[in-house]
């Protein structure tokens, strides 16, 4: 657990000025085993206060306890190696290697080169690098690469507390969320007690735990979880803060919806023009691979030979049947029938849902029944197809 | 003339005797190294503690302006100060020493406090937060990194000394730049032509062993040697860049310091 107890960082200003608080009296707690988020605009003083608990920054008043222990009565380089610390660029070392670097906190702590080596190779494949890797220097990894290097030297010596100040903010969007979805894997596994850095609020109500939102000034503005932050914000500077669509977002922390899926004809990738028409029975139909995942819609008045992977439209988005009501929701309305594609745990076409159904389903109190009765809402025109509740069997009516 | 020349430096007496080319070319490089050494025990460490706290810039600033005292007038305003308080042979040696070591000091030191304040921030604070204390991040991650650089102050100034270190000549002692002073004299051209040709492939022949030795002793993190061939994708679709693997391509164009 990381406690901070009224700490003030104030710099000293330009003469004649007058001093700028950068932490104005700070008083938190990071729970043990749970990712505490600081977020807020810049210049709110957050990676200050990251920085102040490896004490690379020394607190003007106030004092900052870990597990129980007061930091500012350790030594600092010891202090240091029994925390994580991972920073926005990596700061990986130019001149060793891959395997080199995760191993620097290891080999400080004095052990021998072959144990902190064999060390730092787990700890690769921890993070998902190839072993490959290790002999590879950090001038020839991409950007995200090196962020996963930079996790696992932060993880090497098995810190019970981690300090990261921005690692995702400098890769691009998409290797960022795959990083942040492992980054939730790994914590999972290893319930470290962690602080961490961000401005971008989305990233922040992903990942937390429970997330602190500091405003100009260095003041704690709200701390609570993220569910909390989104549903009921203190004050117009954390409502402007968490952003516009809070509402739709609110939805990603309500849990499975209770509901009824609709079967769908489906297609498999490769049938020809007959087989399609035959199994469809509006304007677009689902097409499924071998497996039996989803892969896309397709018109069938439109096709002209088998269908093939240039045919689908690939818009919608698809949502495992125990995905948040935002996920779900998403699916139906970026799917261009309407009909939102939910999949099983090992990614197999379950069924599909309209808006609809999710939005009654929001506003049933929970515990109602799963079967909708209003089934006749969807609009989709068919009447015919058979409602199913959610763990219900195989889909029906694929044609081959 | 080239015929002249040749058969100066190919004439059996100049390849013998006190003299001769082999002795002339080690006292030359005598006289190059003792400054060099000399020079880089006062700027290298100096360089570096600069870099590595920031403090003391001016120091570097200073050292680039005094590049702008000429080598000979230096050499005899020393000898004039040196040469009536000393009587033996060091009254010649000191002087050109002094110069020589007061040549090298500049890009020594830049490129040591170049080098070091070049080193990423980020891997510095990284350094600082895993629990390296301040000696322990000079050695093990700003000298290292500093090295390109640092190396290239040193070819640098080891081409300034061996070449400059033919003025010895002016204050009567020997290395290579006797041929130039004697054959000047005598309006020798061929011996001042053979002399200034034995400097060059020197300094040339000893810039090239430096290269050499910057090659092995930088890491390929740093000189990016390990980029020769292409990257290949592995099966899960990352890229892979090949293994350490030693570029045949010339290194690339050194950073200068000065």
């Amino acid at each position: 657990m990381i406690r901070f107890e009224g700490v003030t960082k104030r710099y000293a200003g330009a003469p004649g000025h007058a001093p700028s608080v950068a932490v104005d009296d700070l008083t938190l707690e990071a729970p043990t085993g749970q990712i505490t988020v600081l977020v807020g605009p810049s210049g709110c003083g957050k990676t200050t206060t990251l920085r102040m608990v490896n004490r690379m920054i020394t607190p003007t008043s106030g004092s900052i306890w870990l597990d129980g222990r007061d930091t500012a009565a350790l030594d600092e380089a010891e202090l240091r190696r029994g925390i994580g610390y991972v920073i926005q660029h990596a700061g990986l070392f130019p001149h060793r290697t891959v395997l080199d670097n995760v191993a620097t906190v290891p080999r400080l702590l004095g052990w021998d080169t072959a144990k902190a080596r064999r060390r730092a190779a787990e700890m690769l494949e921890l993070v998902g690098l190839e072993a490959a890797y290790g002999g590879r220097y950090p001038s020839q990894l991409s950007g995200g690469q090196q962020q996963r290097v930079g996790v696992a030297r932060a993880l090497a010596a098995d810190p019970p507390v981690m300090l990261m100040d921005e690692p995702f903010s400098a890769v691009d969007p998409v290797v960022r969320e795959q990083l942040q979805d492992e980054f939730l894997r790994l914590q999972r596994e290893l319930g470290k007690t962690i602080l961490f850095v961000t401005h971008d609020i989305d990233e922040a109500i992903k990942l937390g735990d429970q997330v602190a939102v500091l405003r100009v000034g260095g003041r704690l503005a709200q701390l609570d979880t993220p569910a909390r932050l989104l549903a009921d914000p203190v004050d117009d500077f954390v409502a402007d803060f968490v952003g516009r669509d809070r509402g739709y977002r609110a939805l990603g922390f309500r849990g499975a919806p209770p509901l009824a899926l609709r079967d769908e004809p489906t297609v498999r990738l490769g049938a020809g023009v007959g087989a399609a028409r035959a199994a469809t029975t509006d304007r677009w139909l689902l097409v499924l691979d071998d497996a039996g995942a989803p892969v896309g819609w397709v018109e069938p008045d439109r096709l002209t030979g088998p269908i093939g992977p240039e045919h689908l439209h690939r818009g919608g988005t698809v949502a495992r049947v125990d995905a948040s009501y935002r996920a779900v929701l998403d699916a139906a309305l970026s799917a261009p029938s309407g009909r939102g594609v939910l999949v099983d745990e090992s990614g197999r076409f379950a069924g599909t849902v309209t808006a609809n159904r999710v939005v009654a389903a929001m506003s049933r109190p929970a515990g109602a029944s799963q079967v909708d009765p209003a089934g006749g809402e969807d609009g989709a025109g068919t009447g015919a197809d058979g409602i199913r509740e959610t763990a219900g069997g195989d889909p029906a009516g694929t044609a081959t | 003339m080239i015929t002249q020349i040749w058969a100066w430096l190919t004439a059996p007496e100049q390849w013998s005797g006190s003299r001769g080319i082999p002795t002339r070319l080690v006292e030359h490089l005598g006289y190059s190294a003792l400054s060099l050494v000399l020079a880089a025990a006062v700027a290298l460490p100096l360089g570096l503690w600069v870099g590595h706290t920031g403090r003391g810039r001016w120091l570097v600033t200073g050292a680039n302006a005094a590049r702008a005292v000429p080598s000979l007038g230096l050499l005899f305003a020393v000898a004039m100060f040196v040469g009536p308080r000393i009587s033996s042979n060091l009254a010649f040696v000191i002087p050109s020493v002094v110069v020589l070591v007061l040549l090298a000091i500049p890009p020594l030191l830049s490129g040591a406090e170049a080098g070091v304040r070049a080193v990423d921030p980020a891997a510095r604070d990284a350094a600082y937060g895993m629990g390296m204390r301040g000696p322990e991040v000079l050695r093990g991650v700003e000298l290292p990194c500093a090295l390109p650089l640092l190396l290239s102050g040193v070819r640098a100034a080891t081409l300034q000394v061996i070449a400059t270190a033919t003025i010895a000549a002016a204050v009567s002692l020997g290395g290579l730049g006797r041929y130039l002073i004697d054959g000047l004299a005598v309006r020798d051209y061929p011996q001042m032509a053979g002399g200034a040709i034995l400097v060059a492939a020197l300094a040339l022949t000893v810039d090239g062993l430096l290269a050499l030795v910057t090659r092995y002793a930088v890491s390929p993190g740093l000189s990016g040697k390990h980029r020769g061939g292409r990257a290949v994708a592995d099966p899960k679709g990352q890229v892979l860049a090949p293994g350490p693997v030693r570029s045949e391509m010339p290194s690339k164009s050194r950073l200068e310091v000065s």
